[in-house]
């Protein structure tokens, strides 16, 4: 649903199955409760403008009982944040069932076999920002167009343009309606920085960390006073800053670019010049020994989509309520993931699916996944609605997370995608942790990266 | 790996020790009836083993992609010479080749000392047999996962053990190549030992008893038993086990893809064996044609060590 990483997505998987574990044991159940004390968005204008149009919702089922399957991949907390039991009361005559897939990497490979050979999809297919335009490239045929469906206007305007657009083919077919967005901010362990003797307020921090300079400098100042690492992981740095760019890793035609694009040397040289200071722990992200360190302050820094907030939260647990903090990322805004519900065409209950995916990631929907999961709205109604402006979060010590992912949402850059970005961004993560563990030359590294890119795009 | 093992556990069994009958007596007999008997198994084998073996041939000539396999572009045997200059695919091999070895040497050295051990007469024999095939028995998923947890570079059991010896922690996914290659093939050796164990104790046991009496009148102690009577007798045993490893080593996959999350096998690719390559090639790059290419290439190599392994075992039973 949201990382671009290949790596990352599998282990929103793990974390989906942590999440499970823990809403399992009554426990430590609190610590996947909603970190928010936004009001519930029940109250808002948004909710209620769709509220008072459920009146009237066709559920598309002809009246007949109807099972509609849902494929999903890691983590999309629908059922956790009661979507589904509310949908079925709305539509009492449809079963909702998920088939969801761990990791995202196995999802694509599994729906775009099922693509090619016709059969075997579900009657929703989510699609990930990491292979959204290979569908829109190769399968924009085998989706439901949403510019065709009942109210395409009314439903297209909720929504961000740029989300509209990145799933739109260039022939005008837009395959899928968005779900969430990833804007960044950057999180950090104010009690480990207090400790350090250094400034932990984030407007401070907001300051001096307005570069990625800036804040490598800080970084090696934490790491001289405490000798320990200051932020997670090299990908950290880069996943973030390539989005910084006017191009990431393709040009503007959505051809794979990466030794032109501005934003992947800026990050690549940031990225490098980060793991030669010393300052990262050294973990690949998603692995167990990253999830682990969120508890025991092994890093201080980490950048973090909305969506990463959930991620921390059960990671961290009770113990690290008030520990950790947010502000605004380094070098600007940035996005990180974020993915849309598509409906192929001519299953046997389309019009039913196209009505549940509509309800899904309609505004009011949006809200319930920003106050259950921090869910950052693809909606820009929902975006705008004041419970998501105003919301704080006790967990993060009250950081003005509205505010700040807001910020980061209405100043993103939005570089062009293609259809082998998460590869491309799996051979760099993958030669920057190399660089970062083993001290391999950064030359070499970027030669033996673009050598892996080359088998990913064949040319 | 498994279904291999399984199909030939029950072959062996009659291989040890009995004389091989030439030819069935009643050959003639009923031989259309025959025919019909067996023709189930080479109809779904054609279905679903022949075709898409020859299908997979078809597509290895042809640059396909998975987003588009209706449209293929005929390249002859071009994805097949691109193998011998590509070096990531001649890393898959080369990895295939060393972590079958460092896995399947230690394993089966392992497994024949154990089954040893195991056919003396001893109290709770069926236990310790249980307890042999238990690593057998888990899921491969799970093993993998355990041992992810145990190899863990900060919160691990094998570096909290080796920081005893002064040894900084080991960062095992992603690890000099030997060092990740141990882990992922400890993988293997757990899992295996038992189950090579438990067919030696089978073709142990189908020894005949007069060959240790005899040898023990004429003053031969255990080693000696074991290194004259046992090991000869299982040669045939110890090459079937040697083959299907080597098979088995083949086609590794879950271990290296859930050690190291992926199909990279390692920054630099230390295990990245060759079906995580093909895999990579094709479900995840796309490039069916060259992954047809890569499949083939495994199964002719397989032929080959099969082939070997058929002329020694031809040539031991001429001289005996």
């Amino acid at each position: 649903m949201f990382m671009t990483s290949r790596r990352a997505r599998m282990a929103i998987g793990v974390a989906a199955v942590a999440a499970m574990a823990v809403a399992g044991c009554s426990s430590k159940s609190k610590t996947s409760a909603p970190a928010s004390s936004s009001p519930a968005g029940s109250s808002s204008p948004a909710a209620s403008a769709s509220g008072s149009a459920s009146a009237a919702w066709d559920c598309g089922d002809n009246g007949q009982k109807i099972t509609l399957k849902i494929g999903l991949f890691g983590n999309f907390a629908y059922k956790t944040a009661g979507l589904y039991d509310k949908y079925q009361q709305l539509c009492p005559n449809i079963t909702i069932q998920e088939d969801d897939i761990e990791q995202s990497g196995d999802y694509w490979n599994k729906l775009k076999t099922n693509l090619a050979a016709g059969s075997g999809l579900d009657d929703i297919q989510a699609i990930e920002v990491g292979f959204v335009a290979q569908v829109t490239a190769n399968y924009a045929d085998k989706f439901v167009d949403f510019n065709t469906v009942p109210n395409a206007a009314q439903i297209k305007s909720t929504f961000y343009p740029w989300k509209w657009q990145m799933a739109t083919s260039t022939d005008g077919k837009t395959v899928g309606l968005g779900t969430d967005a990833g804007p960044e901010a950057m999180c950090f362990r104010q009690d480990l920085l207090k400790a350090a003797g250094l400034p932990n307020d984030r407007n401070t921090l907001a300051q001096q960390w307005s570069t990625w300079d800036g804040f490598i400098n800080f970084g090696k100042q934490y790491k001289q006073k405490t000798g320990k690492a200051f932020i997670d992981s090299v990908n950290s740095i880069f996943n973030a800053a390539v989005y910084q760019g006017n191009e990431a890793y393709d040009n503007a035609q959505g051809k794979p670019d990466v030794e032109n694009s501005d934003g992947v040397k800026k990050a690549w040289q940031l990225a490098v010049q980060a793991a030669q200071a010393g300052i990262t722990a050294k973990i690949n992200q998603w692995t167990k020994d990253w999830n682990q360190s969120f508890a025991s302050g092994t890093f201080a820094t980490i950048s973090c989509p909305a969506w990463m907030l959930a991620y921390i939260t059960s990671q961290a647990g009770d113990a690290g309520k008030g520990k950790w903090d947010v502000t605004s990322l380094p070098g600007g805004a940035a996005n990180w993931g974020g993915s849309w519900l598509g409906v192929p065409k001519g299953g046997p209950h389309e019009k039913a699916a196209i009505a549940l995916a509509t309800w899904l990631t309609a505004p009011a929907q949006q809200l319930t996944m920003w106050t259950s999961q921090h869910f950052w709205p693809s909606s820009q109604a929902a975006a705008q609605d004041p419970s998501v402006k105003t919301a704080t979060s006790d967990y993060f010590n009250n950081a003005p997370i509205g505010e700040i992912f807001g910020n980061s949402a209405a100043n993103l850059k939005m570089p062009p995608i293609g259809p082998y970005d998460t590869d491309i961004q799996t051979a760099l993560d993958t030669e920057l942790g190399n660089v970062e563990q083993q001290g391999k030359n950064p030359q070499q590294a970027w030669n033996d990266a673009l050598a892996k890119i080359k088998q990913v795009t064949g040319s | 790996m498994t279904a291999v093992r399984e199909a030939h556990a029950g072959v062996l069994a009659g291989t040890v020790g009995h004389p091989r009958k030439r030819r069935p007596r009643y050959a003639l007999i009923g031989s259309k009836a025959a025919y019909l008997y067996v023709a189930p198994f080479f109809v779904v084998f054609a279905i679903f083993g022949l075709y898409p073996l020859l299908y997979t041939g078809w597509i290895s000539l042809h640059d396909v992609s998975l987003l588009n396999i209706n449209k293929m572009t005929w390249v002859g045997f071009h994805n097949y010479t691109s193998l011998w200059t590509n070096h990531f695919f001649l890393n898959a091999l080369t990895n295939t080749i060393t972590i079958g070895i460092i896995s399947a040497v230690p394993q089966l050295l392992m497994a024949l000392g154990i089954a040893h051990l195991l056919n003396y007469r001893m109290k709770g024999s069926i236990a310790f047999r249980i307890a042999m095939l238990m690593p057998y028995a888990t899921s491969v998923v799970a093993t993998t996962l355990i041992f992810g947890e145990l190899y863990s570079r900060d919160f691990g059991f094998v570096n909290w053990f080796l920081h005893f010896f002064g040894v900084e922690p080991i960062n095992w996914v992603n690890a000099p190549k030997w060092q990740s290659q141990l882990a992922v093939a400890s993988i293997v050796i757990w899992r295996w030992t038992g189950y090579n164990a438990l067919i030696y104790l089978a073709g142990m046991q189908a020894i005949p008893h007069e060959l240790y009496e005899a040898a023990a009148i004429d003053g031969a102690n255990r080693w000696q038993q074991f290194r004259k009577i046992t090991i000869p007798s299982l040669r045939p045993t110890i090459l079937f086990t040697v083959v299907v490893s080597t098979i088995g080593s083949m086609q590794m996959f879950a271990e290296p893809y859930l050690f190291g999350s992926g199909t990279n096998g390692g920054g630099n690719g230390q295990y990245q064996t060759l079906t995580l390559y093909l895999y990579q090639q094709g479900w995840q790059y796309n490039h069916l044609g060259f992954a047809a290419a890569v499949a083939w290439t495994m199964l002719v190599v397989c032929l080959v060590l099969v082939i070997i392994n058929a002329m020694l075992t031809n040539a031991r039973g001429r001289r005996g």
